[in-house]
């Protein structure tokens, strides 16, 4: 514990530092002292991991009225060490990014504040640091989404949106853990020991209630509107940090209270997990596909992926629930090992995107193209992230997709028709997301990177800073390892797993260097294909280049017309026509098309518009009315407030007088 | 009239009976140099034909003299192919595009005139529109004379390049 | 230690068997379809090894690069067929104990093709023409659309025999003919053949001897294709058909695997691989013949549908257990 709280104190001190130090050197020290701190915590949470013993720390000073309660406990050491490298990359990541307002008084410390609690939030053990740390999470994001404010008017909506539905997801996962601390204690030891004397009902409305606060905060749909708003406006080390680790608090939130501090719960609880994983993971996936700004199209692949892992651990939760804990467990390891790959491969996306950014000045795919020649490393590491969520052989996200479909898979053992059907479901929005997300980044590496420049600022684009570099080459080391070496952190997955299951548990998957089940038929070893494809490709380039004259440089066929353009390239909207008319009902595209008459006669055309756009469409149709409705209810309560002060003392007089009567 | 040889009939009994195709004529000499070895694709460039080699090529390739029994084959693109078969006589319009044509051509390659106006320029080389013979052009490695050649004689043309 | 030298060597040689196999298998499988497409028009064709004479011309010949593409159009064809060559390798074609059998997975298999088909779409791309940006998305999204009713098919054989390991499940499918005729079997056998058709470009979903560039989807991507990287493109196709054929015919028609380690069942098997893979290139070849190729726009109805038999297995597999 003591190293933990040491890094911890080493944000607070880069806090200080960041309000403190001048200008020129502020930046770096900053990032040096959150680096520093950052390393503490890993080092922390690797050690709690590999022992498998939690540590706690309790002082009644630093909260008031309840005090601070933490535990590191592998579950939470977890998200922990995920957190802390995401963090150092991202630090190291904002030396060569910061410009202008990031690097602020304001905006640097925020930055620590933020991820401060980002570390503090997985070791919390009682409901009012976990409050307290969330609040700070959240306030210290949305203040950090509004860095750039003064230039972009959607900089302040998003803000707004984001404010909004965190606190009303922040309220209803207050409410939840309240109903869960009505006997005993506050803390979750308390809460642990008691929840078995709550009745069933007040142990359901709790796990809704929180799963609500924590899947909006995963992103799940229909609570995810505030994602593809936020995330791009952010800077893009605080996209990296939101998409990467806070997302992942929420299904964090989710597998704490479901699993350890209610104990498993019933069946249907888990079933509302899957549904919500299902949606969110298909509809994540066709707006990926179909966006055309690049951080918005990594804000909705995040809800996609975050809606397998959603599916995972619901059908873990299901699994269990209906007496199957070996299976239960492979899911829930495959769910966490998805969660920590995406955490790395979407940071090294977010990072990425930020170098387009810097190096070209656009985000959006249609002004980009030829980039590859123009600025080969940051492409070389965009490509190594966009490869692993693509789930390309020997990457991480190929291991941890096939261990969770593992997972499903040897779940179809059980009898019970809910769990199958569930299973049913989820493998196959596993299987309908896998191709759309392969087109989402072709699309992304083919009309971003490859072909010719569509603007002259694409044309002219300068490679970014080392330290940028070295940010997001720090990430892909996860991408790769991972992939290619995954049973490598498979003990340490064994022990998060085993958080909430006093039993002692077999381990479902065998410790090694790749992946091999327990008891059950399944193995892959990566690092052997990898091998094999690389002695494969190694015979096929030096069989083709015997004797052979190096290859012609000349002009690309076009069909024998004159000299081409770099507007006859397909752009990313065309390029996804073809899907977006496949699902226009789930996409519900936007058309409209202007048509100005001759004046001479209606059946002649002078002009004509057509614009078309894919808006969110639960946006539009839930969210936008229920906003309108709101508004109404609002204005008419105005006619309440007429200035009078006779009137607003006659309300006063009436609501004692009811109290009164109530409490009588 | 009798339809015996043309009578319909289902796919499966095609593929049982014999085939419709006229027997292969004797074999042409093989130009030397070439080396194809069974196996040649061509990109059709008409650059000003008047579409009666075209329907000569297109009968040359059908069933009833199927070229494609030698290794012959029409592809789409240049860089698939091993050389151009070219009909017509060059117009201002196309020389262009018969340039690129030949440029986008990986090496070695033949050029094959097919037609009259293909080799000497035929009927139309006083045109206005034209802009000069394809022998000004390019070597031309094989001459199919007539206006229009005989699909035996485009077939044997072909046979002389593969060699099969 | 002999054991495992042993069975390395059986393993290796079993490996090379197959991709040597495959990899002349693959053009004479297309040229036996052609050959059939010939035929059924009354004419006599070019001979079925047709396809490994223009192999041999292209690669003699020099390859050629666009001005504005990069390594990956260069690295593409030798990524294309190192890894169908890899599936091939790892696959139960003619043993159940080829190299690397325990990473030989259904899902490796599967992601392995979405590998060859994610680099050629980002090839066609690489070009900056518009063939090959037209091409590249209709590939990837006839791709994307058949990769649930793959997978799901996949699944629905997975649970069937408890793993997702594919040796195991030919070798499993051996000792229990039984479930070669169950329902599951039959819906995923109508799913998967959809699915090789739609992932090998043959009709009714793409015509491969089309020469308008509008209506060519896999085509269209290697039009800037020459020489030598044509060759290793062309090659890597004929692979990739070689092995979905395969694949699908010892999936369901096992019998004639070796599952012993001896060098004559080796033999045996390729006979047997030889006469089943020719059956089945008959058959889709006379469904080829019999169809006319459908509107893009209605290819993704056909795999909706392949995908709804692929989820009725599976629904069939847990009820009928």
């Amino acid at each position: 514990m003591v190293l933990f709280m040491a890094g911890l104190g080493c944000c607070v001190l880069g806090v200080v530092a960041a309000t403190v130090i001048s200008l020129e050197r502020r930046v770096i020290v900053v990032t040096l002292v959150g680096s520093v701190g950052c390393l503490l915590t890993f080092t922390a949470a690797s050690q709690v991991l590999v022992s498998g013993r939690a540590e706690s720390f309790h002082s009644s000073l630093v909260l008031p009225l309840a005090g601070i309660n933490l535990t590191l406990d592998p579950l939470g050491a977890l998200f922990v060490a995920m957190t802390s490298f995401v963090g150092v990359a991202t630090l190291v990541y904002c030396v060569g990014y910061a410009r202008g307002e990031l690097r602020s008084r304001s905006a640097l410390s925020l930055l620590l504040v933020f991820l401060m609690s980002l570390l503090v939030v997985p070791a919390a053990s009682s409901v009012v640091t976990l409050l307290f740390f969330w609040e700070l999470m959240a306030l210290s994001s949305m203040l950090l989404i509004m860095v750039e404010q003064r230039r972009r008017v959607e900089t302040r909506v998003a803000a707004q949106w984001y404010g909004a539905m965190t606190q009303l997801g922040a309220a209803s996962i207050l409410l939840g853990l309240l109903l869960l601390s009505t006997k005993g204690g506050q803390t979750f030891g308390d809460i642990r020991s008691h929840v078995a004397a709550l009745s069933p009902t007040l142990r359901s409305f709790a796990f809704v209630l929180t799963l609500i606060g924590f899947a909006s905060k995963a992103g799940a749909v229909p609570f995810h509107v505030w994602l593809p708003k936020a995330h791009p406006e952010a800077p893009s080390p605080v996209s990296a940090l939101m998409s990467s680790a806070m997302v992942a608090m929420g299904v964090y939130g989710i597998v704490r209270v479901g699993n350890d501090l209610l104990g498993g719960g019933t069946l249907w609880w888990w079933i509302i997990v899957v549904a919500l994983g299902v949606v969110s993971a298909l509809f994540g996936a066709l707006h990926a596909v179909t966006s055309v700004d690049l951080k918005r199209l990594l804000a909705y692949s995040t809800i996609d992926i975050l809606g397998l892992v959603l599916i995972g651990v619901g059908c873990s939760g299901a699994l269990a629930a209906s007496g199957h804990p070996r299976t239960a467990h492979l899911a829930l390891i495959g769910a966490l090992l998805l969660v920590v790959s995406h955490a790395a491969f979407k940071g090294c996306l977010f990072l990425g995107v930020g170098a387009i950014e810097r190096a070209t000045g656009s985000r959006s795919l249609d002004h980009l193209g030829g980039l590859i020649r123009r600025i080969p490393i940051t492409t070389a590491l965009f490509v190594v992230g966009a490869l692993s969520i693509v789930a390309v052989p020997a990457f991480s996200g190929f291991t941890s997709e096939w261990l969770l479909l593992q997972g499903l898979l040897h779940g179809f053992v059980g009898k019970s028709s809910p769990t199958l059907i569930m299973l049913l479901v989820g493998v196959v929005a596993l299987a309908l997301t896998g191709g759309l997300t392969a087109v989402a980044f072709v699309k992304v590496i083919g009309i971003g990177f490859l072909g010719q420049a569509r603007s002259t600022a694409a044309a002219s684009a300068h490679e970014v800073p080392r330290t940028m570099q070295i940010g997001m080459g720090i990430l892909c080391i996860p991408c790769v390892v991972l992939g290619v070496a995954p049973g490598i952190v498979i003990p340490l997955l064994n022990r998060a797993i085993q958080t909430g299951h006093s039993s002692s548990v077999s381990r479902p998957v065998e410790t090694g260097i790749g992946l091999s089940l327990v008891h059950l038929r399944g193995t892959i070893e990566p690092m052997l294909l990898l091998a094999g494809f690389v002695v494969i490709v190694a015979v096929i380039a030096g069989a083709n280049s015997i004797r052979r004259r190096p290859a012609r440089k000349v002009e690309a066929w076009r069909g024998g017309g004159d000299r081409p353009t770099a507007r006859m390239q397909y752009t990313a909207t065309s390029y996804a026509e073809p899907l977006q008319r496949v699902f226009a009902d789930v996409l519900r595209p936007e058309i409209d098309v202007e048509v100005t008459h001759a004046v001479e006669s209606h059946y002649y055309e002078q002009s004509l518009s057509y614009e078309s756009r894919v808006g969110d469409a639960i946006e539009r149709l839930a969210y936008q009315p229920a906003i309108r409705a709101v508004t109404r209810v609002g204005l008419a309560a105005r006619r309440i407030q007429n200035g009078s002060v006779h009137r607003y003392l006659a309300f006063g007089f009436i609501a004692l007088l009811i109290i009164l009567v109530v409490l009588a | 009239m009798s339809t015996s040889r043309y009578r319909r009939g289902s796919i499966l009994r095609s593929l049982f009976s014999k085939a419709r195709t006229e027997p292969a004529a004797a074999m042409p000499d093989i130009v030397p140099g070439i080396g194809l070895r069974g196996s040649l694709q061509l990109r059709h460039v008409d650059v000003g034909s008047c579409n009666g080699c075209e329907i000569e090529i297109a009968s040359a390739f059908a069933p009833t003299y199927d070229a494609s029994r030698f290794g012959a084959r029409l592809v789409a693109s240049p860089r698939h192919a091993d050389g151009v078969l070219v009909t017509g006589v060059v117009t201002r319009n196309m020389a262009g595009a018969l340039e690129r044509t030949l440029d986008a051509l990986p090496q070695p390659s033949v050029v094959v005139a097919c037609g009259d106006c293909a080799v000497n320029g035929g009927i139309f080389r006083e045109a206005y529109g034209v802009e000069a013979t394809l022998d000004s052009f390019v070597n031309v490695d094989v001459r199919i004379p007539g206006c229009p050649p005989h699909p035996e004689a485009i077939t044997q043309a072909l046979r002389s390049l593969t060699g099969r | 230690m002999t054991d495992i030298g042993s069975s390395l060597g059986y393993g290796f040689i079993a490996s090379l068997t197959q991709v040597v196999l495959v990899a002349i298998g693959g053009p004479l499988l297309m040229g036996l379809m052609a050959k059939v497409r010939t035929r059924a028009e009354g004419r006599v064709g070019a001979p079925i090894y047709q396809p490994l004479r223009d192999l041999r011309k292209l690669m003699a010949k020099e390859g050629l690069r666009a001005r504005y593409s990069s390594v990956v159009l260069a690295a593409a064809p030798l990524v294309v067929l190192g890894s169908t060559t890899l599936a091939v390798a790892i696959s139960p074609l003619v043993t159940t104990h080829p190299l690397l059998s325990a990473s030989s997975d259904l899902f490796v298999i599967v992601y392995l093709l979405l590998t060859g088909s994610i680099t050629m779409a980002l090839a066609g791309l690489d070009t900056g023409t518009a063939f090959g940006g037209m091409g590249s998305s209709r590939a990837i999204t006839i791709g994307a659309l058949a990769e649930p009713a793959l997978l799901v098919a996949v699944i629905a054989l997975s649970i069937q025999a408890r793993t997702s390991n594919l040796p195991t499940i030919v070798a499993d499918t051996i000792t229990h003919p039984v479930w070669t005729s169950t329902p599951t079997r039959l819906l995923a056998l109508v799913a998967l053949v959809i699915v090789v058709i739609a992932e090998t470009g043959r009709l009714p979903v793409d015509n491969p001897n089309t020469h308008l560039e509008l209506t060519m989807i896999h085509e269209a991507m290697t039009l800037e294709y020459a020489g030598s990287d044509l060759g290793l493109i062309t090659l890597g196709a004929a692979m990739r058909l070689g092995l979905l054929f395969t694949l699908l015919v010892n999936l369901f028609v096992p019998w004639g695997v070796a599952t012993g380690s001896s060098v004559l069942g080796l033999l045996a098997a390729v006979v047997f691989l030889v006469l089943k893979t020719s059956l089945l290139a008959v058959v889709v070849s006379l469904i080829e013949v019999h169809s006319a190729k459908l509107r893009l726009f209605r290819v993704p109805e056909l795999l909706a549908g392949g995908f709804v038999l692929a989820v009725l297995a599976v629904i069939t597999e847990l009820v009928t257990r």
